[in-house]
């Protein structure tokens, strides 16, 4: 070979090399980000356990760091983060389930036609929106039912989330269902099972992982929902279950932290930290618990 | 034995009335199902029409072109328009490059192994981690540590916080659009002669591009409307300029919305919801495109 040739492969190897390298270190960015959420999370929380007992954090039953005497204790977030999600669910998982068994079971191609992409916009709707939407329409509706139901409630809060965490479980469970086999469906109806019975005892319990993730992964969503929370519930820590309630969430307690101007280094700004790994451990704990169900069903029916 | 054979026949020859109730129950779950998937398709409609009923009177001129002001008739949306279009860009610019590379990396170089396996169930996880957390390391990182190079609460660290953000999910779309671009054209272009990346910058990324903008689109239009991790970062709620630079001091529309809309006087509220139309038909918009590209290009193998 004439060394112009070898130049141009060589060249070309070193190419190669080159783009490999870059591109793996962009594959790596995602392994840095959790390194780089883990790392801060601990880092900051590890001060405020210095200054606070864990033990404290996790029992105490006031939280009240903005003003004296501060407390410490998370319970009160946790309930309200806890009690918004409950409703959210209590809207979503019907609503939800029926939406998917609707779309895979029944939907004339019409229908599925305007209801899929509505559902799909109502999912990219931003949480802000929910926020506005929660405080300006449904608080006064549910005003007009509820006598005595104060601005600030977590009954609004719970609603607008489970709305907004409402197509992730139409759409999850959908999946479930269009995965199961047709034979199985056809058992069904060779049994003389009508299309209600086929729908509820065979297709939903073979799809019942799916749909159990679903569920799973729609209130970890919720638990992690903020600016609707923010704007509907109010700024409350309140250790309660009574949807009448102002409460406040975990979330919400690290935005109002940064709307304040708190000094860096402060235990009020070491508190968002401490908060955060909470809020980080509980969602990453229900989501790897949700995907370990999807990943069930869809080896099932691989 | 001999019973029960007899009263299957008997059951294909007559409708038992326990058909018929069995019939009616079907109708009545069907129609219950019909409700709870019209409940979404209504909960919009109200959405929608709440937001333009209250908002669409205050869409004129002086909204457009004014910053925010303690007087709602003055008050308009322009630093917070130019700040969401300075952040959509820089994200833009930052996340795409990053999430093609990285997408490009999973589906064409990455061995299957463990290294793969790890990075793929990371990227599940992450884009699963609420958005206020990814608020939480930009303010550490960005804003803090790396302030003397982004600016402290700036439009890049915003831009950086929020191209994380969605960095997940737009690198699981781009993945999907590579991988679906048949193995042949990759036979054949190696067949030839062609290295790796020659097959991945001639073949692979050209034929995956429509699948790949799709994907950034949408994954732009979640970004447009995120508040939270940039009110963390220091994303001012009152700001009467726009960003001349991306390290200058910024805020956004759905900050704008959320300052507006926490506020008790009906008037700012009208402001709210004409901001949130204005959000609305930025994010519908994108939709759209992405849609249509969808439509247009996708190829049937």
């Amino acid at each position: 070979m004439s060394s112009s040739v070898l130049g141009a492969v060589s060249s070309r190897t070193a190419r190669e090399r080159l783009v490999r390298a870059v591109v793996t270190a962009a594959g790596g960015v995602s392994i840095l980000t959790t390194i780089g959420i883990v790392v801060v999370l601990v880092w900051e929380s590890i001060g405020f356990f210095r200054r606070v007992s864990p033990v404290e954090f996790l029992t105490g039953t006031e939280w009240t760091p903005l003003f004296q005497p501060q407390h410490f204790g998370v319970l009160p977030l946790l309930a309200g983060s806890v009690l918004v999600a409950v409703i959210a669910a209590l809207i979503a998982i019907p609503l939800g389930l029926g939406s998917a068994i609707y779309l895979s079971e029944y939907a004339p191609r019409q229908l599925r036609a305007v209801i899929k992409p509505t559902l799909e916009v109502l999912a990219g709707i931003p949480t802000v929106v929910y926020g506005y939407f929660a405080l300006t329409f449904i608080t006064p509706v549910l005003r007009h039912i509820i006598p005595g139901l104060g601005i600030f409630n977590a009954l609004a809060a719970g609603i607008v989330v489970g709305v907004m965490v409402l197509p992730m479980i139409a759409s999850l469970s959908e999946d479930a269902m269009f995965a199961v086999p047709r034979e199985l469906r056809q058992g069904g109806y060779a049994l003389g099972g009508t299309k209600f019975e086929v729908a509820t005892r065979v297709v939903t319990p073979a799809a019942l992982s799916g749909i159990v993730a679903s569920f799973i992964l729609a209130i970890s969503r919720a638990i992690g929902e903020t600016m609707a929370v923010v704007l509907a519930a109010g700024m409350t820590p309140n250790l309660t279950f009574d949807p009448r309630e102002s409460i406040q969430t975990m979330t919400a307690y690290i935005v109002q932290v940064s709307l304040g101007d708190t000094p860096f280094g402060s235990i009020e700004y070491q508190s968002i930290f401490a908060v955060g790994l909470l809020l980080f451990m509980v969602t990453l704990a229900m989501n790897i618990f949700g995907r370990w169900f999807l990943k069930r069903y869809r080896e099932e029916y691989a | 034995m001999t019973g029960e054979a007899h009263a299957a026949v008997e059951f294909q020859l007559s409708t038992p009335p326990d058909l018929v109730r069995r019939r009616r129950m079907g109708r009545i779950f069907e129609l219950a199902c019909l409700v709870t998937a019209a409940a979404g398709v209504v909960v919009l409609a109200v959405l929608l029409v709440d937001v333009i009923v209250d908002g669409a009177g205050w869409l004129n001129r002086t909204f457009f072109t004014r910053p925010p002001s303690r007087i709602p008739t003055r008050a308009g949306i322009l630093p917070a328009l130019a700040g969401t279009i300075w952040l959509m860009s820089l994200v833009a610019l930052i996340s795409f490059p990053l999430g093609v590379a990285a997408a490009v990396y999973l589906e064409e170089y990455a061995e299957k192994g463990w290294l793969q396996t790890i990075i793929q169930t990371n990227i599940a996880n992450l884009a699963g981690v609420p958005s206020i957390v990814y608020g939480i390391l930009g303010l550490a990182v960005f804003v803090r540590w790396m302030g003397g190079l982004t600016g402290g609460r700036s439009v890049l660290s915003g831009a950086l916080t929020i191209s994380l953000l969605i960095l997940p999910v737009l690198i699981i779309a781009a993945q999907e659009a590579i991988r679906a671009v048949p193995n042949s054209i990759r036979d054949a272009s190696y067949g030839l002669g062609a290295t790796k990346w020659q097959t991945v910058r001639h073949h692979v990324l050209p034929n995956a591009l429509p699948g790949i903008l799709t994907g950034t689109i949408l994954a732009l239009s979640r970004a447009i409307g995120e508040t939270a991790p940039l009110i963390m970062i220091g994303a001012l709620t009152f700001i009467a300029f726009t960003p001349e630079g991306p390290r200058d001091a910024f805020t956004v529309l759905p900050i704008q919305i959320f300052n507006w809309v926490s506020r008790p006087q009906d008037d700012f509220r009208h402001l709210a919801a004409a901001a949130i139309i204005v959000l609305l038909v930025l994010l519908l918009s994108m939709n759209a495109l992405a849609i249509w590209l969808r439509n247009r290009y996708e190829k049937e193998w």
